[in-house]
């Protein structure tokens, strides 16, 4: 049942992200560079939607004791600002505005067959597995969850 | 702004946000795909590698679902060249995991409980990507 219920989430949230246009690099690119005299808002409105309906969710649900499938929930509480938090998001940006993926939709996008995703995928992925080789101060403390990764 | 398309973002958008509330209701945690992928690769973590490659099954089984369904959605590609998607799967790959998180994670889910780090990665990587973005197409001429 955990299983099975995981696997419903990533289906709607691969729906969602085709429907919403993450899975053509061209548009996010065409999103991200509002210099290019054409730019196309429609990715700031999927945040937007995604963002209304999670704001409230997340309100509605967390007044629950717990989670249905799970004994608690694991919800990241830290609220400190380190330079791996930014130089980190920097890598992620660039790389983001050269390919037009991200994480979802690259794996979305390798799921179609999409020729540019069955390049980028196994970099990404040997990207993840450098940096867990590397980690600075190992992410340590992975209770319950390793929160700092969880996200 | 010919290529705006408000209902179907939209729409797409609300059913990610259901997506994430979802998860979070049934396994009690955040849907950062950047986290749930980096954390079924990592060495060090047992035991809960199950749920991690159901959700990322879910989106990889969505997407050749919908290759069928919906294949204009996969329509508007780029061309780059494999070195350039290559230098920018490591970027986005070791950059997630260091920033903790990506769109998904950072983007809807930090936000969406105002998390001052989250705002903060997300506001970082917006403006990376801008900037990356508008010197690829004026300084590249568009091509990578």
């Amino acid at each position: 049942m955990k299983l099975f219920a995981a696997f419903v989430s990533g289906l709607i949230f691969a729906v969602g992200l085709v429907l919403g246009g993450m899975t053509q690099p061209a548009k996010v690119i065409g999103f991200l560079d509002f210099t290019g005299g054409a730019w196309d808002p429609s990715l700031a409105l999927v945040m937007g939607g995604a963002l209304a309906v999670y704001g409230l969710g997340f309100r509605l649900v967390t007044r629950r004791s717990s989670p249905i499938l799970e004994a608690s929930f694991q919800i990241p509480e830290r609220s400190d600002l380190p330079a791996r938090l930014f130089v980190g998001a920097v890598f992620f940006g660039v790389g983001w505005a050269i390919s037009g993926f991200c994480p979802g939709p690259a794996l979305v996008s390798l799921g179609s067959g999409m020729s540019q995703a069955l390049v980028f995928v196994p970099a990404m992925m040997a990207g993840m597995i450098l940096f867990s080789m590397w980690s600075p101060s190992p992410l340590a403390e992975p209770s319950p969850d390793n929160s700092e990764n969880a996200l | 702004m010919e290529n705006f398309t408000p209902i179907s973002s939209t729409i797409g958008g609300v059913l990610i946000g259901l997506s994430a509330v979802l998860f979070l209701l049934w396994h009690g945690r955040i849907a950062g795909i950047s986290g749930i992928l980096g954390g079924s690769l990592a060495t060090t973590r047992a035991g809960d590698v199950g749920w991690r490659i159901a959700f990322l099954g879910g989106l990889i089984v969505g997407g050749i679902a919908l290759s069928f369904l919906h294949p204009t959605g996969f329509a508007v590609t780029v061309e780059r060249s494999p070195a350039a998607l290559i230098v920018a799967g490591l970027l986005v790959g070791f950059g997630t995991q260091l920033g903790s998180g990506c769109t998904s994670g950072h983007g809807v889910c930090g936000i969406g409980r105002l998390s001052t780090r989250s705002i903060v990665a997300t506001c970082t990587f917006m403006a990376a990507g801008a900037a990356s973005a508008a010197i690829v197409t004026h300084l590249l001429g568009g091509s990578l």
